[in-house]
Parts: structure tokens; sequence; C-alpha cells
């Protein structure tokens, strides 16, 4: 037993000198870096070194091919712009907690600029810190509630996308009654995307929309522009295909005679016209928002009857280039006349186009498709 | 702790007609379920005697001593404390009258220290404003105590008690178990087969500790399957068998095969 | 007892052989578990610091402090039920209801800020009787218990908040107090890492020098024995589950801080981090042992490896990588030690 217990000490000995020694080193080193000013919170970020341009992109997601489009354009346009991009990304829609941690190690990195799909109100009030601290801050597809959050806003005019959808179901209907499901992205948060499409697609067909930045209040019947109207429901899909499908499931189960189908975007759509397949029910519109080159496929192959293309590869390009033309030139970018972001356009993809709304057809959504 | 009064002497005495038991149980009934643990059992505790409750597995030894000791609490049936009837609903009740016990899967909690498993559940606090307020343990004094108590029973190879109690052997946390009992154990100390896991020297040094404190005055029940042991030590042995008592022998009333011949049925009392 | 003379054991000549460098250090790791998160904090910073110079930044290490500041205290009361053997996976949503009510009150409902930080407060304490409740009287596992509550709290945020944000600027200025900061010889330090670290401070004096702290550990380590010794369990069990409730209740008033708004979406992914931050600190799932320091330095090794990887230009997906690849090697590390002598 004595002999274990000299042992035990001199092993305690040899762990503490290693554990001085570290901390030493820590300490020579945080010594050596310490010169001077704390750069994290002045605003000298990237704007005094001349060749490194530092761009944050932080998206809701890297699981949806539409920012995965973002970062690819992003990534292309860093490459040509000589710029340092860091991708950064929340672990699900609606993570609010790791976008705030990548805003604030944007700042303390010493970045020009943020691009950002803020996923809440709650990432708004660190993007406005990092303006503080002299950052330039984008946001990309998702305008912000609070204005004072961003520099600018590059995005889709989503209220435009839906509008378009919306007319033209409108005239696919040929004055037939329609019996409306309405697949949503949330139901427990309120983002403008969600509100914007769907108040789109409904001004769309002529129906009352109430409030336009509120999903669902709606009256559950009347008329639209070319005859009567039923809204079976909202349900919430989370933007993505399971979602999609137990969204349909749900609003076929309280009304099997759903023929239009509204959706947030394309791997909704996908989900809902696997329900309805499995309802066995064929002759039901299914209409979207986004125009990747597998929902442009989805078109043609007659999934979705059409679809509103946006371009996100543009959107993250423009991005990256208004930054770095800050740093290099002064100038920042300006909103698009009439509106309050940059319209980085739309396009409504069919290949049965409708009279009074204007469309391409899927050979040249493919062309300049995303994803 | 332990009282220091009547010595060996007096056992035999006190076991005379008419001495009242320290601690009796009248027709105790334990069942689980549709199995039947203890039907109608009667036990008798005179004051400095060792009594061994010996039976064969599932006679009910081990339930038995659980109500006794607040562990278990029996369906029907009485127990008297030194002829008052007490109601024993949790471990603390007991301990709180006096009795201690050793179960046996020992008790001890592996990770903390010897001293903090000695007072578990019966802390120490600092005095005054510290202990009362703000709830302060003193635990210097535990640990001298501990060390105390060790020395006491006769304990010496355990040096530290700062040491946990997973790290010791079988036979060191046995005696801290033993210890705890015979600490506080100021009427009855239950030992329930205390030197199942030992060899041979350390259930001597257990054994020692046994006739120890009858010897000081604190009557012992004592639990084991084995006979030699339990002929060395015990004054009366009570002999459990399918969930009764089947008799109450000593050993010189009855030799060993005799005694197991009652315990597995084989021969009447 | 005649002293014997023993033959020579072979065995001891085994005891006797000097300890390898390896197992010497095993041994001292037995001996103090907080070390081993301790020392991989520090190689952690020094290796950061040299991949990245802004990383020792005080300013980006008070950043760290910072964004561990949440996690490092729900990690408390994580670290409490989980010393009893006992989880808790519903930590991140009653937060997030504290928080809610707290706000909403505030807010929308005009009422008084310290009346609605104590509301929160009793919102935690109810969260924890509910589970301690569920754990001891049902005697359902924990984990199965805050399964359900997670659930439980969630809807009841949505309920309560509809789903939309309080911003901070809409609530009186004591609920955002625990993000001020105040310089510390050049260094900002926020009020709420204060609160975090007096509230470990706290817990650990409380766990090392109370009754009540070495009854957790005993019933953790083995309640049965517990029991038998005369240790109230079923009180102690409860008194945990409403503990780590406060302290997240607590929690929340940080949340609202650290963000300056309340949503009903933060702390997503608490219960997970949490778990993670205890883990990595060393402290055994199987309860009874452990310390809360260990915690605290497991929570803030998980934000200098998040800061740390995203400084050096790493994707979000090598943070989430290198958290996963450390918590396998903590336990690992953890059942090595166990095997010292």
């Amino acid at each position: 037993m004595m002999n274990r217990q000299t042992k035990r000490l001199s092993g305690r000995h040899l762990l503490w000198k290693g554990v001085a020694a570290a901390a030493a080193a820590a300490l020579t080193l945080t010594g050596c870096s310490n010169s001077g000013t704390d750069g994290a919170t002045t605003g000298t970020s990237g704007a005094t070194e001349d060749t490194e341009i530092g761009v944050s992109l932080i998206l809701k997601t890297t699981t949806n091919p539409f920012f995965v489009a973002m970062q690819k354009g992003a990534e292309e346009a860093a490459a040509t712009q000589g710029v340092n991009l860091t991708v950064a990304a929340g672990r699900e829609d609606g993570d609010e907690d790791t976008q705030i941690q990548a805003i604030e190690n944007a700042i303390s990195r010493g970045d020009a600029g943020i691009l950002i799909t803020p996923s809440g109100q709650a990432v708004e009030e660190a993007l406005i810190k990092a303006r503080d601290a002299g950052l330039y801050v984008i946001a990309l597809d998702t305008p912000p509630s609070s204005p004072d959050a961003v520099d600018i806003t590059f995005a889709t005019d989503n209220f435009l996308a839906g509008q378009l959808i919306g007319e033209w179901t409108a005239s696919a209907l040929d004055g037939g009654d329609a019996v409306i499901a309405m697949l949503d992205l949330f139901d427990d948060k309120v983002v403008s995307v969600d509100y914007a499409r769907d108040q789109g697609f409904l001004t769309g067909m002529g129906i009352d929309v109430a409030d336009p930045e509120v999903n669902g209040d709606e009256a559950k019947t009347g008329s639209y522009s070319g005859g009567n109207y039923t809204i079976v429901g909202n349900q919430a899909t989370q933007g993505a295909e399971d979602g999609g499908r137990t969204a349909m499931e749900l609003l076929l189960a309280q009304n099997p005679d759903v023929n239009v189908v509204y959706t947030i975007n394309e791997p909704a759509a996908y989900g809902a016209k696997a329900a309805l397949d499995a309802a066995g029910k064929t002759d039901v519109l299914i209409v979207s928002v986004d125009g990747g080159c597998a929902g442009v496929d989805g078109v043609a192959s007659g999934v979705i009857g059409a679809t509103s293309q946006q371009y996100p590869l543009k959107m993250a390009e423009l991005g990256v280039a208004a930054i770095a033309d800050l740093v290099r030139t002064g100038t920042t970018p300006d909103v698009t006349e009439g509106l309050t972001f940059f319209n980085t356009g739309v396009a409504l993809v069919t290949d049965k186009p409708a009279n009074g709304v204007e469309s391409i057809d899927t050979a040249a959504g493919s062309a300049i498709c995303w994803g | 702790m332990a009282t220091t009064t009547a010595s060996a002497a007096n056992t035999a005495a006190s076991k005379a007609e008419g001495a009242t038991p320290v601690l009796t149980a009248r027709g105790l009934v334990k069942t689980y379920g549709r199995v039947v643990g203890l039907d109608g059992v009667d036990l008798d505790l005179y004051a400095g005697e060792v009594l061994a409750i010996i039976g064969d597995n599932g006679a009910g030894k081990s339930t038995l001593v659980k109500c006794l000791t607040g562990a278990e609490i029996p369906d029907a049936g009485t127990i008297e404390l030194d002829g008052k009837e007490v109601h024993f609903r949790r471990p603390e009740d007991a301990k709180e009258q006096g009795i201690e016990a050793v179960y046996q899967n020992l008790a001890v909690s592996p990770a903390l220290d010897v001293a903090s498993n000695l007072f578990l559940g019966r802390e120490v606090r600092k005095p005054g404003v510290l202990g009362t307020v703000f709830r302060q343990l003193d635990i210097k004094k535990m640990r001298e105590r501990t060390r105390e108590e060790l020395n006491r029973l006769g304990i010496t190879t355990l040096q530290d008690v700062t040491v946990p109690i997973e790290s010791l052997s079988g036979g060191q946390r046995q005696a801290v178990a033993v210890a705890r009992a015979a600490a506080f154990g100021s009427k009855v100390v239950v030992l329930d087969e205390p030197t199942a896991a030992l060899g041979v020297r350390e259930s001597g040094q257990v054994l020692d500790l046994v006739r120890r404190l009858r010897d000081a005055g604190t009557p012992v029940i004592l639990i084991s399957h084995n006979m030699p042991q339990v002929f060395e030590v015990a004054d009366r042995i009570h002999i459990q068998r399918l969930g009764r008592c089947a008799a109450t022998i000593t050993p010189t009333s009855h030799s060993r095969t005799e005694a197991v011949a009652i315990m597995t049925g084989a021969a009447e009392a | 007892m005649t002293p014997q003379t023993e033959p020579e054991s072979a065995a001891a000549l085994v005891f006797d052989t000097a300890q390898t460098p390896v197992q010497r250090v095993r041994s001292v790791l037995h001996r103090y578990p907080a070390l081993s998160p301790a020392v991989v904090l520090l190689i952690s910073v020094i290796v950061f610091g040299m991949l990245n110079e802004r990383f020792l930044l005080p300013g980006n290490l008070s950043l760290i402090t910072q964004q561990v500041a949440i996690v490092g205290t729900v990690a408390l009361a994580q670290t409490l039920i989980i010393l009893t053997a006992g989880i808790d996976l519903s930590v991140g949503t009653a937060m997030v209801l504290a928080s809610m009510v707290m706000a909403v009150a505030a807010s929308e409902n005009g009422v008084a800020a310290p009346v609605a930080l104590l509301m929160g407060l009793v919102v935690g304490l109810l969260s924890g009787l509910l589970n301690g409740m569920l754990v001891t009287k049902l005697r359902l596992p924990p984990f199965i218990v805050t399964l359900g509550t997670y659930s439980i709290f969630l809807a009841l945020t949505l309920l309560y908040s509809k789903g939309s944000t309080v911003r901070g600027s809409d609530m009186p200025a004591i609920m955002t107090w625990t993000g001020k900061s105040f310089p510390v010889g050049g260094v900002s330090i926020s009020y709420g890492v204060v609160i975090m670290f007096v509230m470990y401070v706290v817990m650990a004096w409380v766990l090392s020098t109370t009754a009540w702290g070495r009854h957790l550990y005993a019933v953790g380590d083995d309640p049965e024995a517990a029991r038998l010794a005369g240790v109230r369990t079923t009180w102690v069990l409860r008194s945990v589950y409403i503990s780590a409730g406060s302290i997240i209740a607590i929690a929340a008033w940080l949340q609202i801080g650290r963000t300056s708004a309340a949503s009903p979406n933060a702390g997503a992914d608490l219960n997970l981090d949490s778990i993670t931050a205890v883990v990595i600190g060393g402290t055994s799932l199987f309860g009874g042992r452990g310390t809360v320091w260990g915690t605290l330095l497991g929570a803030l090794i998980v934000g200098v490896f998040r800061n740390g990887l995203s400084l050096a230009g790493l994707d979000v997906l090598y943070q989430t990588l290198a958290v996963g690849i450390l918590v396998i090697v903590a336990v690992s590390v953890d059942q090595w030690i166990r095997k010292a002598r």
C-alpha cells in the first residue's frame, strides 16, 4: 500500500508540472497576440487589409437544395472576387442559436460583411450588433421583419411569385370550382416568405386575403376570379417532403375533393404528390415556388403544374460582389425601384401557358435553373 | 453510540424466566403478491445475547430481519421494543429507536468515502449558525469519529477514512458496514450474513466484533448459513422454516446435525 | 491474532513494479475527476490560439464565455439530475416556456419586471416539480418522463406565445440586463456570465458541504443502499428536479438578455447540448460520480471548439463533427480512468 501511495504522489507531481508548462505556453501566446486594440469590439473589421476580404454566408440549413445552391453561388463568386468565404448554417429550419453564434464569430473574425437568410426575429437582434460593429449585412431571400437589422435585402419578390402561380391556377381551372389546400411553411412562427407567397397566390386567384401578413384568415368559401372556391385549410410542412406529405394527408382527410394544392416550395410539393397518389387522386393542380432544376423536371413530368422560378445563385453572387465592391470602391448597392429590396427576379415556369400570365417553358427553365 | 452496561455474566440472568426481551415480534406476516415470505413468526431477543437466525434458502430470514429494521413493512403482526409497541414505516424509524442493521448487500454507497458512509443519513453538522442556517457539514469531526469507531472495534487494517469505499476489499467493506451498525446501534444490531464473502481470518475478526458488542451490552441478531460459526458465537438459535419459527434452541441443547434437521424439516424441535 | 511470516508474494511484485507514466496519469485523473476536462480545455485553447491569432484576443475569449453561458447554466441543472442517475430531455423546452411567460407578461400584459421574473421562476419550479413527481410517484424512468414533458412544455410555449418572438425593446430593461456587460481590465464580462459563475460556485459548495449534496450522490450511486441507510430518497429526487427547474428559469433570464429577445425557437437542442457538456465534463451517466466544475469545463470545451473552428474558417458541419468526436473521446477516457488502481 505504501509503495502505491508514493507512486501516486510522484504521478501527481508529474502532471502538475505538465499543466504548469501548458499554462505558461498559453500565457505567452496570449501575450504575443494581444497587441493593442481588441479587434472584436471596434469596427475596423477587414476594411484596412487590402488583400483579405472576409464574408460570412449564414444559411438557414444546408439540407435544403435552395440554400445549397446559394452556397454554390457564393463560393463561385468568392473564388472570382478573391474573397474569403465562411459558410455557417443552422441545424434545422428555425435554429436561431447557431445563426446567432455564427454572427458573433463573424464579428470576432473581422469579416467585412454577412450574407444571411435569417431564421427568426431573435437573429435580427444579433445582426443589429453586427451592423454596429461595422459589418455590412445583406439579407438573402427572406427580408427581415425589422428593417434596421440589415443594410439591404437581395430577394425574390415572393408576393409576385405567389401571384404568378395564383393567376395561372385561376386560368387553368377554366371557371370550375376550386377546392384549395394551402401547404405553408410554418404554423408556429411567422416568416415573411411564408405569408408573402401564400397571400400572393390567393391574391393572384382573385381571393380576398383579409390581412396580407397573416395566413389562414381568409373566408373559407367565396368566389375567385373564375368561379367559386373553398379553402380546406392551412397546414405547415416545414418546407420538406415528409412535412408536405403529412400536411396533404391531413387536409385530404378533412375534404377529399381537393383539386388545387398551393405549396410553399417544391420539396413540399413532392410530398403532397406522394400523398395524393396514395389516395388515388389524379386530377389535382399542384403549384409551387422555387424553380430548382429538380422542380423544373417536376413541371416537365407533370407532377407540378407550374412553379415560380427564383434565382438563389444570383442572390448569393450579387451579395458577395456587393461586399467586395464596398470594401474596394466604397459603393453600396441600391434597392430596385418601387420595392424595399433588390429584386433578383422571378419567372413562371410551365408547359401549359395560361392566358394573360407570362411564362417560360421547362426547356428554358432548365437552362437557367439552380441545384 | 453503543452504551456500556451489563457484562456477559448478566446474559444468563436476563434470559431467565420473567426478564423482558429487548425486542419481541409476534405473528409477523409478509406476502409478496401470492408468495408468502413470513407466515406468522414469533421472535424474542434478550439483552446481552447473540441470537442467531438460521434456516434454509427462502425460509424468510432476510424478510424477518427487514421487518424488524423497518426496511419492509409487515402485513400483519406486532413488534415491541422494550415492551412498547412500535411501527416502523422506513429504516430511519428503526434507526431512531436504536436498531441498526447490516444487510446482505451491505448498503454502502460505493463512490462515497468511508467516513461519509458511516454517517450516511445522519450527518453531523457544524455547531451554531453555520450548521443550522447554512447546513454545513462538520467533515473533520465525522472523520475523527469514524477513526475512533474503527479503532474501538479493533478494525486496524483501515487507515485512510477518505478513500472511496469501492476501492476497499470485501472484508474491509464489511468491516465498515458492521462498524456503522455498531456505532449507532444502541439497542439492537442486526447482521445479515456478515461473513458470507469473507475468508477465515476476516470472519474470525467479525465474530470477535460480535462478541465484543454483546459483551458491551448490545444484543446482536445474526443470520448465518455457517453452522460452525453459529454454534461458536450464538447464545440462542432461532430456526426459521417455511416462513415460521420452527424452534428456538441453544448450542448446548441441540447438536449441529439436529439443528440442520429441524431446519430442513427432517425432525421436530 | 499471531503475526505470521508470509511467503514472498508473486503478486506483490506486480504491485511494487513502478507504474508506467500512463498508469500514473490515470491514477491522478481517477483521484481528481475534473482534471481531465481541465487539461483538454487548456490544450484546445493553446491549439486554437496557434491556428488563429484572433482566438486569444480577450474580446473573443469573453465572447466564448457569453456563447457558453446559457448551455453552461442549463448543464448545471442537468448535472444535478444526471448525478442521481436520471436525465432530463425537457430542459430546453422548459427554459423556453419560462422565458416566454416572463417576456409576454412583461411586454404585453404590462406586468412589472420583477414580478415577471418571479413568474418565470415559478414556471421553472413547476416544470421541475412535474418531472420530479412523475419520476418519484409513478416510478417512471426519467428518460421517459422528460421525453413526454419535453413535448408538453413545447406545446405550452407555442400556445402561450402564438409563435411570435418578443423583442427586447418591448420589455423593461431589467429583463435584458443579463446581456449587458461591464469592463474588467479591458475585457467585457456580461452580467449573465457572472450569474452563471456564481451559481456554479454555490452549487459546488452545496454539493460538497451539505448533507443534501451527499445524499444526492448516494441516491445516484445506489438508491437502495441509500434508502436502507436512512436517506429520504423520494424527497431527495424531487428536490433535485425542483432545483434544476429553478436553475433553468434563471437560464431563461440569461437567454433573454443574450439575444435581446424571447423566442419560441430558442434552445432547440439545449437538452442534447447540456448532456454533451455534462458528459465531456466527466460525470457518469450512471449516476453518483462527477462534479459541477467538470460540467462547466465541458461546456467551455464545446464553446472553444465551436468558436475556434469557426475562426479557423471551417464550416459549421466540422464544428458539429468535432463535438460528436469529443463526446465519444470523453466517455472513452472516462471508462479508461475508472480502471485505475
